[in-house]
């Protein structure tokens, strides 16, 4: 069994009220220095076998059909070593968190703290 | 004339809608997500609801429900298709109309009577309408910001394509707030208020949504 990692976000032109319910939400409980958050979702996949080029130009059929709305969204599709975006195309202020690199290997964040604090070091490749 | 109202798990107003298609004429037919088989209807109404508790997204599987790989094919041929709220939502995952839905701007759902402007009168739901009337039905849903690229907006307004629109103050934060649209043959209508809430004086805020069911059945009368 090998984890494919599915992340989807709304484009960044698209309104995102919950994010800015988060975000409202943090300066109420102390925590300054946010400028914006954005929230999207995060699908596991866990796949039978290898990872192969064909299955995950599956999963990324998957993706686009299913997991995201095109219309409204953006998907990166990763697993422990490679990475494929989808129809993206990411404005460069868009730092990804690192732990969708990382998938594969470990990290349910929580258990290594706040899980975002080492993105940039890890930038998924977008083609 | 019969006409199909679909229940999915987690449809909220079919009943309503059934007696809508009634009060307005009609026989209706219920229809059921899992079948593919729409039972020899003339026209297809996609009720309100939270269809498989908004899953993923609003309308996202029920898409892939076997009666929308039916409602899909027939609407592509010309039947008349209503979708209200959830339904609305449906259509647009379904791709059978533009643009999508999303979370309403103020983050709150929104139950109340809503003022709509009826912009297209030649479409196989609105047919019955005056261009440009103003009327009155109830709007509910959590999710009924209506988004499109610029493009697609322009295409929709340059082509007539808006069916109604909000007046007043805007609602839920739909683009130009559009509160429906229709495809380009004006079969398909999505619409984010409720008709079949206003079809009576007893209840809801009048019969101003009656129009919407007596159109379907002007329209395949037409053919």
């Amino acid at each position: 069994m090998a984890r494919v990692v599915v992340d989807v976000m709304l484009k960044p032109e698209i309104l995102d009220p919950q994010g800015k319910a988060v975000h409202g939400a943090l300066p109420r409980l102390g925590f300054d220095g946010v400028a914006d958050v954005r929230q999207g979702k995060r699908f596991e996949l866990e796949v039978e076998g290898e990872v192969t080029e064909e299955r995950l130009a599956e999963i990324h059929r998957i993706a686009e059909t299913l997991l995201s709305n095109p219309v409204i969204e953006d998907f990166v599709v990763s697993t422990g070593s490679t990475t494929r975006a989808g129809s993206t195309t990411r404005a460069g202020s868009t730092t990804r968190a690192g732990s969708t690199t990382r998938a594969g290997s470990t990290t349910r964040a929580g258990s290594t703290g706040a899980g975002t604090t080492d993105a940039g070091s890890t930038t998924p490749e977008v083609p | 004339m019969r006409i199909g109202v679909v229940t999915f798990p987690g449809s909220l107003d079919d009943v309503d809608a059934c007696r809508a298609v009634t009060f307005a004429g009609a026989e209706p037919v219920a229809l059921w997500h899992g079948d593919e088989d729409l039972r020899g209807v003339d026209a297809v109404v996609l009720p309100g609801g939270f269809s498989y508790g908004d899953y993923l997204r609003c309308g996202a599987i029920s898409r892939f429900s076997p009666v929308m790989s039916a409602v899909v094919e027939v609407a592509r041929e010309g039947m008349p298709v209503l979708g209200i709220c959830n339904g609305f939502q449906i259509l647009c995952e379904s791709h059978l109309l533009p643009g999508a839905l999303i979370r309403n701007d103020h983050r709150k759902f929104v139950c109340r009577d809503q003022r709509l402007r009826i912009e297209n009168t030649r479409t196989a739901w609105t047919n019955r309408y005056d261009e440009g009337s103003e009327v009155s039905m109830v709007l509910k849903n959590g999710e009924g910001g209506y988004v499109a690229d610029e493009p697609t907006l322009d295409m929709l307004e340059g082509e007539g394509r808006v069916v109604a629109r909000y007046v007043g103050e805007n609602p839920n934060g739909s683009l130009r707030a559009i509160a429906g649209i229709t495809n380009e043959r004006g079969n398909v209508v999505g619409l984010m208020p409720h008709p079949e809430h206003a079809i009576e004086d007893l209840c809801g805020p009048g019969t101003d949504g009656l129009a919407f069911f007596t159109s379907a059945i002007e329209a395949l009368t037409d053919v």
